[in-house]
């Protein structure tokens, strides 16, 4: 099966839709992984790397990344790091609780430009959930790339996000995974170091590798300047970008970072669209 | 089994180095095995040697009072450990641990010291590729000095 394209939203695109929490699974001690079902009407599809409108009724609304597997039809995931008010109530709801959905929205990672080459993904922190669907979407049409790396950074061990999955694309899916921890007791078997460091060493042909980058900004600038000093072209690396966000549909204007409205020409833009936007960190 | 300057021409670290300064540089060398949980060296003691990593990874670590000992860094395949051997007052800053069975090639520090200054040349090749390890080390702990992936503030 391969991933479905994104369908349009719905007439009203201020409405939301209500769905049931019919899982809540405890990721890591602030971040919680929601399956949804409609309670009415199709399940949504998406394509990897779009957004909903989470809305958490009498809190508020915030744009949070499906991270289900696009190409299984099944409840609608997504993966939420407590860290404010309506992402606190949203890590609240439990099975049998209802939040409003809207979307999905946004420009998705569109992996499949990567067929034929080399896909190398770095995630940071939560940054992994936006990448978790084209993970599963390479998985799942394997052949179609040559060498796949994922490269994952988290704080610390306790806070590494979908260790089974991470175990699954390794051992199953042909998927070079290298996990590293910014800091770690000693009884962590694995690399400690910040994942930009990865880049350098990992292995992939850097002249035909499409590059899929999500997590803090900071990271994603520096693991572009490393992606670019491998020899990456730049219209081959792309980026997650998060903004504050309010319709989610181009009508508000939050989002807005110059000339790009990233709710709906991003999330995901290629560096070259963002080259003058992104902090340039001295390190 | 392979020589010295063999292991160090496949190593990023020496490679491009010309055959007669790898050989010079191999004179300073030995080959070392660590077992899983050695200590190679502690924070405080003199630091006669460095390390170029084979097989394995070393943990650099930092014993805090409060939070026990924290891993800083993880050394792998290829990578160097060490670089105080370089500097006065020649003493470790950090621990470093076998974190796995650990094959290595270890450089005698005052040796090595000694062949640079004869051979300014030597001293700057290597003085570049050290500088390089220190650079990538620095951007590394100020990357994780930021704490990206903590609470937005
Ligand atoms: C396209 C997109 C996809 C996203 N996907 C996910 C996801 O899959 N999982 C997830 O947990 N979060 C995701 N986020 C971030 C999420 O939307 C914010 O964490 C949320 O809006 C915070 O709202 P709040 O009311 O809980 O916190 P607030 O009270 O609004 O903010 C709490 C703190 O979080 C900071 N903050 C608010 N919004 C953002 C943001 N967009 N980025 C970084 N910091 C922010 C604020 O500055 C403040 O310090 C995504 C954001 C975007 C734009
Ligand atoms: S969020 Fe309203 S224009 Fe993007």
């Amino acid at each position: 099966m391969t991933a479905v394209e994104p369908h349009a939203p719905a007439a009203d695109p201020m409405l939301p839709r209500p769905f049931r929490v019919v899982a809540h699974h405890l990721d890591t001690d602030d971040t919680v992984t929601l399956s949804l079902e409609p309670m009415a009407g199709d399940p949504l599809e998406f394509a990897s790397g779009q957004f909903t409108m989470l809305h958490a009724f009498g809190v508020g609304e915030v744009p949070i990344s499906i991270s289900g597997d696009p190409t299984w039809p099944g409840p609608l995931v997504h993966t939420i790091r407590d860290v404010g008010n309506v992402t606190h109530a949203l890590v609240g709801a439990g099975v049998g609780a209802v939040v409003g959905v809207r979307g999905p929205y946004g420009r998705g990672w569109d992996v499949a430009d990567g067929i034929g080459g080399d896909v190398l993904l770095a995630a940071g922190g939560i940054g992994l959930a936006p990448l978790r669907p084209v993970l599963w979407e390479i998985a799942d049409r394997r052949t179609d790339f040559d060498r796949v790396v994922l490269l994952y950074g988290a704080r610390s061990p306790s806070e590494v996000l979908f260790g089974p999955d991470l175990e699954r694309w390794a051992q199953e899916c042909g998927i070079e995974v290298e996990v590293t921890v910014d800091y770690a007791p000693p009884t962590w078997q694995g690399r400690v170091g910040p994942v930009t460091k990865l880049i350098s060493r990992a292995g992939f042909d850097p002249h035909r590798t499409l590059a899929l980058v999500c997590g803090p900004e900071i990271m994603m600038t520096l693991s572009t300047q490393a992606l670019l000093g491998r020899g990456v072209a730049p219209d081959r690396v792309r980026l997650s970008m998060e903004r504050n966000m309010k319709c989610g549909v181009g009508l508000c204007g939050h989002c807005q970072l110059r000339d790009l409205f990233i709710c709906v020409d991003g999330p995901v833009l290629p560096y070259t669209e963002l080259v003058d936007l992104l902090d340039v960190w001295e390190l | 089994m392979r020589t010295i300057e063999e292991l160090l021409n496949d190593s990023p670290f020496y490679h491009g180095l010309p055959t007669e300064v790898l050989a010079h540089v191999a004179g300073c060398a030995q080959t070392a095995r660590f077992e899983p949980g050695e200590v190679m060296f502690r924070a405080g003691q003199p630091a006669n040697t460095f390390f170029l990593v084979r097989h394995g990874r070393v943990s650099i670590e930092l014993h805090n009072p409060s939070r026990g000992t924290i891993t800083l860094d993880t050394v792998h395949d290829g990578e160097i450990v060490g670089w105080s051997w370089l500097v006065p007052p020649y003493l470790w800053t950090f621990d470093a641990r076998a974190a796995e069975a650990t094959s290595a090639v270890a450089f005698d520090g005052a040796c090595l010291r000694g062949k640079c200054d004869a051979d300014p040349g030597l001293g700057y090749a290597l003085m570049q590729r050290v500088a390089q390890v220190m650079y990538e080390r620095l951007q590394s702990a100020r990357v994780q000095m930021l704490d990206m992936y903590g609470a937005p503030t």
